[in-house]
């Protein structure tokens, strides 16, 4: 056995150990603690459920089972709403019969190997009765706190009776005890329990007749926000004694949780859903026009864009304003033909400063964001102009009209429109057309200078290309240009302080003061993001629920008792 | 599950008289469950429905016949489904109207025909797609209630679901719907021997057990949160069912010879993969019909806003429709149109890949109908007025095949409605506001 591999089986048995513990699941044994708990949960009521995301998914089974659990298979994807989040889409996101086709057969391959010869010693902390027969006792043991980790709360006693019945019973049909463990595992692998991150509301003492999030949905919430991952034995602890209802608290363990490490993940998950990342997962570039795209470049892109913002805004604890300016970025093998720079490290990453007269400005100066907003063959001022607008400003462009007639438009070799801009303008002044031209098109042509695949042009079809751009009546030339006038405008730092606050709730805050409120708070503390995902986590007001909408739950017997509601006769 | 009715105890109902109500229309509910089949072999041909989706419509005055009824006339885009005309209904000029809601260019066509409801946000389907509703008629007993497939790759490029965020992810590559179907869990139904897994055993009554929760999680919900957890369970009962499949010994099924391993195969948007990605994945579908692991499937050809690209072309499909010149001289987009010929060789494989397969006295297609369409008329006005329609194949005899229908601009609904009854649907009115119809398309029910 290896080191490492003994170190990881000594930290799991001492986490079952603790988890047991908190649980009162230690075998046979009932602490009042649980007993309360599983009514307590019982009684609240369920306010929203999300469709787990696949990096979710994913980090979730490496934080429980360890990183050498493969994770195989294809998830159905989260539609995202126009103009919102993947993490609202989730809010929407039921799961189809395909979906759960594939969830299944992944919760097979993942419990097949976590009670595999190799793993099952890690998990399992006594020794079954025998291996061809059910052992209630033992498999109470393995799976009560799993399910805990799983269900991101404490299993129910009736919920943990229920996965040792089907334990037991799997493993009488399939004479195995560790096939009935496995069968078991997967069950809670398929249950909208573990599928779905689910939210439940307490009555708010603060706020009588209002509900606010229950300890143990702050506790995943954290989690999910924060690391983009299951929460772990702390947090699940901090939720069990009811500490996350405390501000203070809560602000602890949030702050402590945007100075870890792990913020990265969550940062990084972030960015992703709020840039559309998942154009990349398409992303297809004609191979004669583009010989230096392939699929290693499309992979390596997002990672680049992902390493300079995390870089800026977590190593450096920089301005977010930055990300539009900053000139560092990093570099691997597949990007030097692309970029035209050497790169010195054979595998791997290394940072990257490009010179001011290269015009590569932040992440809009960056191939990832300037490829998914080009079309296959050529580069579209148009598409970047609106991703700029509707990404980063948070300015939705509307749909062109059903009718368009782009026949004075476009054919790249004709010789009297050699490039974007005159073809661009001559398409602009058709009137129907010019009202969202003109707001997407002078922002969009300032990158003209890169291709459709984010290469560097100083001509098109021979003719010299002109940079200059217009945001909102003001003038800028180039890349550089433009992310001086984005950082300076008031429209991102509050776009993506709204992002931060969907991200957080799972849908689009329609609560202005709330969003003036977190972008004021966010400028005093220089943009950090740090200081912001810190406010989304900690604010009062983002763990109340609009009950308004919520109709009164059939079995929720918190109301007062029938003897106080008094019927008046009529007269 | 309401027309499980053999013609006997149909007719007992009927004779016992009293009370009994049978829903509309009452013929299909007994072709449902004994087709034509009875009188060939005495054993049961079920029935299959699937769609064809292509995306950028056509050339419509050269592609739409001009002739209506039986014998029409074939324009040269339509000239490849020559050989099989006489299976092939043409259908125009019917109309999508919006009641004011915006037309969303190549998103609310597609949602328009399946749904019977105008799209009005871009938030998933606007309602339940028709061919879902078919499969809980005839799919209920095969182990896949549908299959999804995009040959030009995107999970995300389906225009099947119960609504909203639910959408049916389709398959994109030819390697994973062949480990899907033909992988693990496949039963050869021409296989001599038979033993139940113990294992899959096992996990029948683990899966029965996941149903058990359901009471404790309806009572604590809202009324979305409720919505998706019966999808939810919807979804597992359709696990469940897959399980007894596996547990039960498949009927012998002539047809099914089940297809050798599938190589991997890139996937992406360039017309030569497309190709030859849907023509793996056709057979494979084929077969998976034969074999009766699925009675309903939705293949999508290309994307409504077409990312197909041809090496070389520095724009898509869907930039060509809009940007290329209309030719003077030839009256429409060459380099388009380029798009729209492979589009119907691709139709004309799919057909005929049907057509081959013998299934008694009649074929594959024969006991199949097919709804092939698109999401607008003329892409580069992004029209949604007569949408191009096809429907190949007779659902075993319930449809009448080598007519076109001209509409005369009637709502599109029509074509969903028809195809419900046809296949047993008890629904005597469908889709919503302007689009809501209780007129079916009689000139082509059998």
């Amino acid at each position: 056995m290896t080191l490492r591999s003994s170190k990881r089986r000594a930290a799991a048995a001492a986490l079952m150990a603790a988890s047991a513990a908190v649980l009162g699941l230690s075998l046979g044994q009932s602490s009042p603690g649980t007993a309360q708990s599983v009514s307590a949960v019982s009684a609240l009521r369920i306010v929203a459920m999300r469709r787990i995301t696949e990096a979710q998914y994913r980090n979730t089974i490496a934080d429980i089972f360890g990183p050498d659990i493969r994770v195989a298979g294809r998830f159905e994807p989260i539609v995202r709403p126009v103009h919102e989040l993947i993490s609202s889409g989730a809010s929407d996101a039921a799961i189809s019969p395909t979906g759960l086709e594939n969830f299944d057969s992944m919760a097979r391959v993942i419990s097949a190997q976590v009670f595999d010869e190799k793993h099952r010693s890690q998990f399992v902390p006594c020794a079954p009765a025998s291996a061809t027969t059910s052992d209630d006792a033992c498999a109470a043991t393995a799976l009560a706190p799993l399910g805990h980790y799983l269900f991101r709360r404490p299993l129910s006693s009736s919920e943990t009776a229920f996965y040792v019945k089907l334990a037991g019973e799997a493993a009488g049909k399939s004479g195995s005890f560790w096939k009935g463990l496995e069968l078991s595992l997967g069950a809670m692998l398929v249950s909208p329990s573990y599928l779905y991150v689910i939210e439940r509301g307490e009555s708010d003492p603060g706020n009588p007749g209002s509900l606010r999030l229950d300890n143990q949905s702050r506790a995943t919430r954290l989690a999910m926000m924060l690391w983009n991952s299951t929460p772990n034995l702390a947090l699940l602890k901090l939720a069990e004694e009811g500490r996350l209802t405390d501000q203070a608290q809560l602000n602890t363990t949030a702050t402590a949780m945007v100075n870890s490490p792990r913020f990265e993940q969550g940062v990084r998950a972030f960015f992703a859903d709020m840039l559309l990342f998942e154009k990349f997962d398409d992303l297809a570039k004609d191979p004669i026009v583009y010989p230096y795209f392939n699929q290693e470049v499309a992979a390596a892109l997002p990672e680049q864009t992902l390493r300079s913002i995390t870089d800026l805004l977590l190593t450096r604890n920089g301005d977010y304003r930055q990300i539009f300016t900053t000139n560092r970025t990093f570099m691997t093998r597949v990007l030097g033909p692309l970029y035209q720079v050497p790169v010195h490290r054979s595998s791997g990453w290394e940072s990257h400063d490009f010179a001011p007269g290269e015009d590569r400005a932040g992440i809009l100066g960056q191939a990832g964001f300037l490829s998914i907003y080009s079309h296959s063959g050529r580069s579209s001022p148009t598409l970047r102009g609106r991703a700029i607008r509707e990404v980063l400003m948070c300015q939705p462009v509307p749909n062109p009209p059903g009718n368009v007639n782009f026949t004075a438009v476009q054919d790249v070799h004709n010789v009297a429109m050699p490039t974007a801009r005159n073809r661009l303008t001559t398409h602009a002044t058709d009137p129907t057309c010019s009202g969202c031209h003109k707001i997407t098109d002078p922002v969009g042509l300032s990158l003209e200078k890169f291709d459709g695949i984010g290469a560097y042009r100083v001509r098109e079809n021979d003719a010299a290309i002109d940079v200059s751009g217009q945001i909102d009546g003001t003038d800028f030339q180039g890349a550089e240009g433009l992310g001086k006038l984005l950082a300076n405008n008031p429209a991102t730092t509050e776009c993506v302080a709204s992002r931060a606050l969907e991200y957080a709730q799972g849908k689009p805050s329609e609560d202005e003061a709330l969003i003036a409120a977190i972008t004021k708070k966010f400028g005093e503390n220089g943009y950090s993001i740090r200081s912001l995902f810190l406010q989304a986590a900690t604010l009062p007001e983002v763990w109340r629920i609009k009950s308004a909408a919520l109709p009164a739950p059939a079995q929720v017997s918190l109301a007062a008792p029938s003897g106080a509601i008094s019927l008046k006769p009529r007269r | 599950m309401a027309y499980d009715l053999s013609r006997r105890t149909a007719l007992r109902g009927m004779l016992n008289g009293a009370g009994v109500v049978v829903g509309v229309p009452l013929l299909n509910a007994f072709l449902d469950g004994n087709g034509q089949a009875m009188a060939a072999t005495g054993a049961q041909v079920p029935v299959r429905f699937g769609t064809w989706f292509w995306g950028l419509g056509v050339n419509p005055n050269r592609w739409f016949p001009t002739k209506a009824g039986p014998n029409y006339d074939l324009k040269p885009e339509l000239l490849p489904i020559k050989a099989l005309q006489s299976k092939i209904n043409i259908l125009g000029n019917f109309n999508v109207p919006l009641d004011g809601a915006p037309n969303l260019p190549h998103s609310t066509g597609g949602p328009a025909i399946r749904t019977g409801r105008a799209l009005t946000a871009e938030r998933g389907l606007p309602g339940e797609s028709f061919d879902v509703t078919i499969g809980d008629q005839i799919g209920k007993r095969s182990r896949f209630s549908s299959l999804e497939m995009s040959s030009s790759g995107d999970a995300r490029n389906s225009l099947s679901g119960r609504g909203g965020g639910n959408l049916n992810p389709s398959e994109v590559s030819a390697g994973s719907l062949y480990q899907r179907v033909f992988g693990t869990g496949f039963q050869d139904p021409n296989s001599a021997s038979f033993t139940p897994d113990p294992v899959t055993m096992a996990r029948r009554s683990v899966l029965s057990g996941v149903t058990e929760q359901r009471q404790s999680l309806m009572g604590a919900v809202g009324a979305e949160d409720k919505i998706k957890l019966d999808q939810y369970f919807t979804s597992i009962r359709q696990l469940e069912k897959q399980l007894d499949v596996a547990l039960t010994k498949p009927e012998p099924l002539q047809a099914c010879i089940v297809p050798r391993k599938i190589p991997e195969l890139p996937v992406n948007a360039e017309i030569e993969t497309v190709m030859k990605n849907h023509e793996y994945m056709t057979d494979l579908l084929v077969m998976a019909l034969a074999c009766d692991q699925t009675r309903v499937f939705n293949m999508m050809f290309n994307n409504g806003a077409s990312s197909l690209t041809r090496i070389g072309s520095t724009i898509t499909h869907h930039q060509l429709t809009h940007e290329e010149v209309l030719d003077n001289r030839l009256g429409y987009q060459p380099e388009a149109t380029y798009f729209l010929t492979r589009i119907m060789e691709a139709w004309v494989y799919f057909v005929s890949a049907l057509d081959k397969v013998k299934e008694g006295d009649r074929t594959l297609l024969d006991n199949t109908l097919v709804l092939a369409h698109s999401e607008t008329e003329f892409a580069k006005f992004h029209t949604i007025d007569n949408i191009p329609m096809m429907t190949a194949g007779s659902a075993g005899g319930r449809i009448k095949t080598g007519i076109y229908v001209d509409g005369i601009g009637t709502p599109v609904s029509r074509v969903g409605l028809t195809l419900q009854q046809a296949f047993g649907v008890p629904v005597d009115r469908w889709g919503s506001k302007s689009l809501e119809t209780n007129r079916a398309i009689t000139e082509i029910v059998a």
